[in-house]
């Protein structure tokens, strides 16, 4: 076994502050296997492979690495260009791209010199190709990163690790905006090259996938390893009990039958540069009492569709009817004053301003409220209770409420978001991608909080690309592809994930 | 190699002792050429501090040239806020003052408790005009208010130079390209009898009062610090961003326009094209070491104009050129800079991530 043994983290331990972020973690890595790192938010996971990756400074322990003469030498802490040239690529959770040059420079970025002669540029690209032809990680070249999707970006990322001969592969949540079939495809070309001596850590929330692609798991529960085992003797009841310390319960929404229709896009048509950001002549109607899940890979119109509701966007074409009424301003202020509660994809671009404080950006969406302001002038008093019940009530943790909202983690951002949101009763609930990188326990918050105004007799509209999450909660299911809507009267997640690449079924 | 990371936290201390810090290194620097002008710096120093604080007359100087530079810093660091780059005081202090001037100087025989409010509203409403062009272009076509406020400046002086040339001329003025004199009942009151700091003062601190207050406590205040900040997300929670941009761009060119009015109505009387040595232009110096703060653009106008006037003085006493006083200028204001970034930033070796600094 040892002798196969690739990698080495030995006891690393890192504090900040009263904070101590990972406490004695070793874990050992074996050439080509897939090792799955769980654990909720705040676990440590970030924490360590920062520290692999010479970003953090341990305060203790050391990390040491396999040479070609089969040794192991020490890697230089503190240093991220020791790690790259120890062959360990990593692919973030937010991608490391630079959105205004192609796939192709952001590949040879930092790998090749900044000027460099067209036959090497065309060795480059055959090098690329031949990584793209092997592992199956296909993505366009030649277009600025800013116009791909985050799919296509995610595989831009590992291709670039990749090209720089990484036999080490660290992937930060790598699945959370792929479909299930590209998932798949994802984990049998890792494993395809993981045969040819790459060895995975894979940092992950889905139990599905860890069970289903790992050879073995470790889970961190307040920074410590809490319990290393070979998937074939795991389940999902022994990780969860790992993970949060016990079982949780899943949520099973009690289905109810939907009333009448509240909300209707009438034949709605917004021009745009591509597809992506684009609607074709949708239309969709939404129940009270129901969760409408729109199924699809981002990239496909679901946020022009989420800009529509949330008021940013005007249609060229077609109308937005609330209960039979069609809505004549469409702004921001007036969809949140028609009781549209609206949860962004990204969280931290739309869903909070970073530089105000917790408190603030729970009254951001009613500023016009008497109970907010008096003559223009804000009641701080009033905003600051508000943030401290509304903190406890929807259990949003960090450093204070008169903080800045960017100090938060990323689970209690949504957790402000969603206290911002639900506190207003709103009768239409826009959900875009709503549990995109939450562990499980701010997951499941985030997912209450969907049925119980579905209960309460809201409609919801979840646009998600986590499958599992749309079967579990949604009543009425819909592909978006291609910028148009598409019906699904089978249920089963091959079907839909046949539908979401574009199979007819 | 280093590596510059933000500091988790400015800790109290240094915002107090890293300006102090800056400061004597500022004078450790400014000593070489003073050296090299043949006069020793720590005389220099003294004569330095006398002319800014070593009599009445000294102060009141400095707080003469404290008062444009409260405006434009407040015009700046309002503007900035909100993200909007205006970097057109300069101009909008000369449409404040020919505002002042075409109003105060007799087309009005009003008494002064309605003479001078009218020229202080008109000439900020001729400041906030200088600022609608670029606001709309801006807002409408996504034109660079760098580039529309910044080439705005030479097209208001030149124009200002025309009108100095014909009708804003003084037809008791000899020919000399210079407006006529404000009425007498048109001018900010002195504060001190004899001494020329004027009452322009005054309303620049409350300016600058008011101007924090709004920012931390109102609704106009939330919105411009929401759009700054993240204007997407001000956005999408339904702030009018055109509609907050628009106000604050007003306000901005308003306050830039009240420097030109003060230095009109408070000092010179009449208006001339060098009516300002480039106050619209050291305002976004002003702001920007103020951490674009209201009562920090108070602090750093006295700084700045302490040395100012100060190095100036030095210069007059110890027969040194005065161009030694510009030096003294930028290397203070350097360190301070610099001094501010030490305090937000921390400097690491990249190898070790030991701190260095």
């Amino acid at each position: 076994m040892e002798a196969s043994t690739v990698l080495k983290l030995n006891g690393l331990a890192k504090r900040f502050g009263s904070i101590l972020a990972n406490d004695d973690v070793t874990i050992h890595l074996q050439k080509g296997e897939v090792l799955a790192l769980l654990g909720e938010n705040g676990a440590g996971k970030t924490t360590l492979m920062n520290m692999l990756f010479g970003h953090y400074l341990p305060d203790s322990g050391n990390i040491e690495i396999k040479s070609v003469n089969d040794d192991f030498v020490p890697l230089e802490l503190g240093n991220p260009s020791a790690a790259l040239t120890a062959g360990i690529g990593m692919v973030h959770q937010h991608f490391t791209l630079a959105e205004n040059i192609t796939a192709f420079e952001n590949i040879t970025l930092g790998a090749e010199p900044l000027f460099s002669l067209r036959r090497n540029q065309r060795k480059a690209e055959k090098k690329i190709n031949n990584i793209m032809s092997n592992s199956g990680l296909e993505a366009p070249l030649d277009i600025p990163v800013g116009r791909l999707s985050v799919g296509e970006r995610q595989r831009v990322e590992i291709l670039k690790a990749l090209y720089r001969d990484a036999h080490i592969l660290v992937l930060d949540e790598p699945t959370a905006v792929l479909t299930p079939q590209e998932a798949d495809a994802l984990f049998s070309n890792l494993r395809r090259m993981t045969k040819q001596g790459l060895s995975v850590i894979f940092i992950t929330h889905k139990m599905r996938e860890v069970l289903s692609f790992s050879d073995r798991l470790v889970v961190l529960r307040h920074g410590k390893n809490v319990g290393s085992m070979e998937t074939s003797n795991a389940s999902e009841k022994k990780i969860a009990r790992l993970m949060v310390g016990s079982e949780t319960q899943k949520v099973f929404p009690k289905r109810i039958t939907p009333g009448g229709p509240i909300l209707s896009l009438n034949d709605i048509s917004v021009a745009g540069r591509s597809k992506r950001d684009s609607l074709q002549n949708i239309s969709l109607t939404l129940k009270s009492h129901e969760i409408l899940g729109i199924a699809g890979i981002s990239g496909n119109g679901q946020n022009v569709l989420a800009d529509l509701i949330s008021g940013l966007v005007l249609p060229d074409k077609g109308s937005i009817l609330l209960k039979g009424v069609a809505i004549q301003n469409i702004n921001p202020l007036n969809m949140i004053k028609l009781g549209f509660g609206r949860i962004p994809e990204d969280r931290h671009r739309q869903g909070i301003v970073g530089g105000l404080s917790v408190s603030e950006n729970m009254v951001i969406e009613r500023l016009d409220d008497p109970l907010i302001q008096n003559f223009g002038f804000l009641r701080s008093s009033v905003i600051n209770d508000n943030a401290q019940t509304l903190s406890e009530k929807y259990d949003v943790r960090g450093p204070g409420i008169d903080q800045a909202s960017r100090l938060l983690s990323g689970g209690n951002i949504q957790k402000l978001i969603l206290a911002r949101v639900f506190e207003q009763q709103p009768k239409i609930i826009l959900a875009n991608q709503p549990t995109r990188g939450l562990d499980m326990g701010a997951a499941s918050d985030v997912q209450r909080h969907l049925i119980e105004a579905r209960d309460r007799g809201g409609g919801v509209i979840l646009i998600s690309e986590d499958l599992d999450e749309i079967l579990g909660l949604a009543d009425r299911i819909v592909v978006m592809r291609d910028a148009n809507l598409h019906d699904v009267n089978s249920s089963s997640r091959e079907a839909i994930g046949l539908m979401m690449a574009g199979e007819s079924v | 190699m280093i590596r510059i990371e933000p500091r988790a936290k400015v800790s109290n201390s240094s915002t107090i002792f890293i300006p102090i810090i800056a400061a004597i290194v500022s004078l450790l620097f400014a000593a070489i050429p003073i050296i090299s002008a043949g006069a020793n710096p720590l005389i220099a120093y003294v004569e330095m501090a006398k002319g800014v604080f070593g009599s009445v007359f000294a102060v009141s100087e400095m707080l003469t040239r404290a008062t444009p530079l409260i405006f434009t810093g407040l015009a700046a660091a309002i503007a900035f806020r909100a993200k909007l780059w205006n970097i057109g005081a300069e101009g909008q202090l000369y449409l404040g003052a020919i505002a002042a001037v075409s109003v105060g100087s007799g087309f009005f025989d009003l008494p002064a408790i309605f003479l001078l409010p009218l020229i202080i509203v008109l000439g900020a409403c001729a400041g906030a005009v200088g600022m609608v062009a670029p606001t709309y272009l801006k807002v409408r076509f996504g034109a660079d208010e760098v580039v529309t406020t910044l080439l705005l400046n030479f097209i208001i002086i030149i124009f200002l130079q025309m009108l100095l040339e014909g009708p804003l001329q003084d037809p008791m003025g000899l020919g000399w390209p210079q407006s006529a004199p404000i009425l007498d009942q048109g001018m900010f009151p002195p504060l001190i009898d004899r001494m020329r700091v004027h009452s322009g003062l005054i309303l620049a601190v409350i300016l600058a009062v008011i101007a924090h207050f709004m920012i931390k406590h109102s609704v106009w205040g939330f919105k411009l610090r929401a759009v700054g900040e993240n204007s997407s997300a001000a956005k999408h929670a339904g702030i009018n961003i055109n509609r907050s941009l628009f106000g604050v761009a007003l306000l901005s060119g308003g306050l830039a326009g009240l420097a030109g009015v003060s230095e009109v109505a408070g000092l010179k009387g009449y208006l001339t094209a060098d009516l300002s040595p480039g106050f619209g232009y050291a305002g976004i110096v002003v702001a920007m070491l103020a951490g674009l703060s209201p009562i920090g653009v108070l602090i750093a106008s006295v700084f700045i104009a302490s040395v100012f006037v100060g190095a100036d003085s030095m210069s007059r006493a110890m027969g040194i050129s005065s161009f030694l006083a510009d030096l003294v200028v930028s290397v203070s204001l350097l360190c301070v800079l610099v001094g501010g970034f030490i305090a937000k930033f921390k400097i690491v070796r990249a190898g070790t991530g030991k701190k260095i600094l």
